[in-house]
């Protein structure tokens, strides 16, 4: 999991190198991904290797655990991938907004929270009715907590990193509370909510797997946002004010703070639909350490993806594989699954520097004056 | 080309190269340097006059040539390493530390404690022997644009450099600075230190070089004594040997002589009745201004840096609200601000994407791009902005395309009214006729235009008629350079 230290995301954000094709642009991604997870792999290789383990198991068993079966890629991968395609796409729209959203996390945490919260008094209307309302109250808990951090940033100027951090551990203590308090199961015993009737849990999509049909709602809400974002007036102006706020309020004459405001929530809703999709799709209750720190990952998702929600999925996929490797690697080698940490860490180093160096070759090309 | 002996100089550059990528930005350039003389570099923007100087302060390697300092060669790895060897140069965009004092960013980069009475009395002592005013203990902040100039200056004789490099040092300066500042390094030059000064601005180089180093396209071109050559012979250097260009820039450069047609005045567009402003702070900045502006003219406003014409330009462009009075004028204002990198573009995105930027906050639904693409190729097209496409990121752009865009920009819809500020800021003569070219169109196309200059010379050349602005408080004024340059002091005592 990547730490929740703020990351230079301001030089990540907004780089689209001019005059490339669309599909230039794909296959230039598809290469660079390729490329930086080849480098965190080799990264993983030597660490296994000066760890005294043997490469070879490992890495068969990440394969393995990852892509080895269909129930692998389904019950495992895919699985995984969603909470943090949700994610990611949190953290994406808000980047490019020029937010630094850290709090995705707790987003999650209080999406699931209160889907959990509304699960336990909706039990008597339709399922279907049910279902919906219980995935909009999470997503509406998210963007609520986010409009904590959004506006103290706008009445106050608390910096957002700062704030939603702070947010991210008052989620985690209020769940600690509600799975101990109001939200505890019956019997009273576990720290953990009641689970939640099968009536309500979302459809399975592939009869002997887990994976559910929040898939479907990730993907349909990558190629939104990535349409949204590209064609539309509202979008235009959230990237105008992530690529420069003074020329987007001077120039666009756009109301900056409306925007962030606006962009800021909207990450939210999508961290906080991260947990209720999680919540009713995977876990069915609600306990502490829900998230195994997908908020978290998102960020290195996100980045990954060059804040393109369309690549969102592809780098959620990759991460997704990555924690399910890890399981197996664990499990069928003897290797602390942390190792895939460092994978996930090294790839938004690589990032990061990726582009620094790009962006310093394109400086260094017009700064001779 | 006649090099002065190069075992007397203090600094030889000696065919230097320097590519960046494919570019060649310097190619076998060379420039000596000699004691105790003013020695102007010229050139256009690009030609690699900063990029020259930037080798020798150590801030760039070069692929080829050699470095001499009093005939010995050396490299210069690092400006630390200048510094050591008496080499300082003070760059366009000043590089200090804001929240900071000047005795504090005078003594950054040492080692040791620091010593808050040894170092305000070190930027006394300095500033006294170069007869610079500076008060070491105010912030870097709270300095106008001058003294913080002066602060870099003293930052950089404060390690003892016998060469000065100076970078477009009077770009940001209102006019009684520069001369100022023009008259400051003539003597201390006279006091037996080198100075080069960086600058497209002919006039400030022949008024106090001793020598003079003409680059075009990274090539030195010419060097000469500034005694032995004058305004249309470096002209002409430095844009090539297209004559007509030359001549053009001839007449550009003697001002005074070509005054606009007035042309008759339409009705009023903006009409200021009682305008106060206040700043982000709440300071109020202008103060009462009553102004009308025609379709059909330019109006020049004239004032030194920091009296209020930033909010006055603001508030008539519609981009912040008057704290008083009435304002008429149309919804929709073209504006060009000064500083187009932060307040007009988004350099990370197409130009597709920077020209759909105006007037984004009231567009509603779908992006229109196809229509855009169309509109923004007009543009590149009417106004000449060289381009590789309509796809290309504006950071790709040269200074003068990119402004050349911005303006585009705001005409393209054919505004009523355009507001420009500093229109030729950092551009060298070409882009600057250009863009004066293009904001003359626009007014005989029945546009009202405001514009302002920190350069007088230009409010001079383009307005029909002038208000000048002095600590908030705007007055009509005689279009004549006396008249104006009092009002702009608000005195009738002749300048200083």
């Amino acid at each position: 999991m990547l730490s929740a230290s703020g990351t230079p995301v301001d030089q990540v954000a907004v780089s689209r190198s001019g005059s490339r094709t669309p599909a230039g642009e794909a296959f230039a991604f598809v290469l660079r991904t390729t490329l930086l997870t080849g480098v965190a792999l080799a990264m993983l290789v030597l660490l296994l290797i000066a760890t005294g383990h043997n490469a070879g198991v490992a890495l068969t068993a990440l394969a393995r655990g990852a892509f080895g079966s269909w129930y692998a890629i389904t019950s495992a991968t895919l699985v995984r991938a969603v909470p943090l395609a949700f994610a990611g796409l949190a953290v994406a729209i808000a980047f490019r907004a020029g937010i630094l959203n850290i709090g995705a996390e707790g987003q999650l945490l209080m999406g699931a929270a209160i889907a959990a919260a509304v699960a336990s008094v909706v039990g008597s209307l339709p399922a279907p009715i049910a279902i919906v309302l219980i995935l909009l109250a999470g997503a509406a808990a998210g963007g609520a907590w986010a409009s904590i951090a959004a506006l103290l940033r706008q009445k106050f100027g608390v910096l957002e990193v700062i704030s939603t951090i702070m947010l991210n551990f008052l989620a985690q203590y209020l769940i600690g509370w509600l799975v101990r308090g109001p939200l505890q199961e019956p019997t009273r015993v576990n720290p953990q909510s009641a689970s939640l009737p099968e009536a309500l849990h979302l459809p399975v999509m592939l009869d002997g797997t887990r994976l559910h049909v929040g898939v479907l709602l990730a993907i349909a809400l990558a190629v939104g946002a990535w349409w949204w974002l590209k064609e539309t007036a509202g979008g235009f102006r959230l990237r105008a004010v992530g690529a420069n706020a003074a020329a987007a309020a001077t120039t666009g004459q756009i109301n900056v703070g409306r925007t962030v405001v606006l962009a800021f929530i909207a990450s939210g809703t999508l961290a906080g639909l991260a947990g209720a999709v999680e919540f009713t799709g995977v876990t069915y209750a609600l306990y502490d350490n829900f998230s195994p720190g997908y908020g978290f990952t998102a960020i290195a998702v996100a980045l990954l993806a060059r804040l393109n929600p369309i690549g969102v999925l592809v780098t959620a996929l990759l991460f997704g594989a990555l924690e399910a490797g890890a399981n197996a690697m664990q499990r069928d080698a003897g290797v602390p699954s942390v190792v895939v940490s460092v994978v996930e860490a090294t790839l938004i180093l690589l990032v990061v520097a990726a582009e620094r160096w790009q962006s310093r070759s394109v400086a260094r090309a017009d700064s001779g004056t | 080309m006649s090099t002065p002996p190069a075992g007397d100089a203090i600094l030889s550059l000696e065919g230097i190269t320097r590519r960046f990528g494919s570019v060649v930005a310097l190619d076998d350039a060379s420039l000596v340097v000699r004691p105790g003389t003013v020695h102007a570099v010229l050139g256009e923007n690009g030609a690699g006059k900063t990029t020259l100087m930037r080798v020798a302060f150590g801030l760039l390697k070069p692929d080829a040539g050699a470095i001499r300092l009093r005939g010995v060669v050396r490299t210069i790895p690092s400006p630390a390493v200048a510094l050591s060897l008496g080499i300082g140069m003070v760059h366009q965009h000043f590089t200090l530390v804001p929240a900071m004092t000047v005795a504090e960013n005078v003594a950054l980069g040492r080692h040791g404690l620091y010593d808050p009475r040894a170092a305000s009395a070190r930027v006394r002592e300095v500033a006294a022997r170069a007869g610079l005013s500076l008060d070491p203990d105010s912030l870097v902040s709270a300095l106008p644009v001058g003294a913080q100039q002066r602060c870099e200056i003293v930052k950089a004789l404060a390690r003892d450099v016998q060469l000065l490099i100076l970078d477009e040092p009077t770009a940001v300066l209102a006019p009684s600075e520069a001369r100022e500042l023009l008259r400051w390094i003539r003597s201390h030059a006279d006091a037996g230190n080198a100075v080069v000064l960086i600058t497209h601005k002919l006039r400030d180089a022949l008024a106090i070089a001793d020598d003079v180093t003409v680059l075009r396209r990274g090539r030195t071109v010419l060097t000469a004594r500034a005694s032995a050559t004058n305004e249309s012979g470096l002209a002409s250097a430095m844009l090539g040997s297209e004559t007509t260009i030359a001549a053009g820039v001839a007449s550009v450069v003697i001002d005074d002589a070509i005054l606009s047609v007035t042309a008759t005045h339409g009705a009023a567009v903006l009409v200021a009745d009682g305008v106060h402003v206040a700043d982000g702070r709440g300071v109020e900045r202008v103060r009462g201004a009553t102004m009308r502006v025609h379709a059909g003219e330019i109006v020049g406003i004239a004032a030194v840096e920091g009296e209020g014409q930033h909010e006055l330009l603001r508030v008539l462009a519609g981009r912040c609200k008057a704290t008083r009075g009435t304002l008429k004028r149309p919804d929709v204002v073209g504006f060009v601000p000064e500083d187009r990198q932060r307040e007009a573009l988004l350099l990370d995105s197409s130009i597709v994407e920077n020209v759909a930027l105006r007037g984004a906050g009231a567009r509603r639904g779908r992006m229109p791009w196809s229509a855009l693409r169309e509109t923004t190729s007009n543009i590149l097209r009417t106004y000449s902005v060289l381009a590789s496409g309509v796809q290309s990121s504006a950071r790709a752009l040269s200074g003068g395309n990119q402004q050349k865009l911005v303006l585009g920009r705001e005409l393209e819809n054919a505004p009523s009214a355009l507001v420009v500020e500093n229109p030729s800021r950092g551009l060298d003569f070409r882009a600057a006729a250009a863009v004066r070219d293009s904001l003359r169109a626009a007014r005989d196309a029945g546009a009202a235009v405001v514009v302002y200059s920190s350069d007088l010379d230009e409010v001079l050349l383009l307005a029909d008629r002038i208000y000048a602005l002095h600590d908030g408080v705007l007055t009509e004024t005689p279009r004549d350079r006396e008249s104006v340059g009092s009002a702009m002091l608000g005195s009738t005592k002749s300048r200083a």
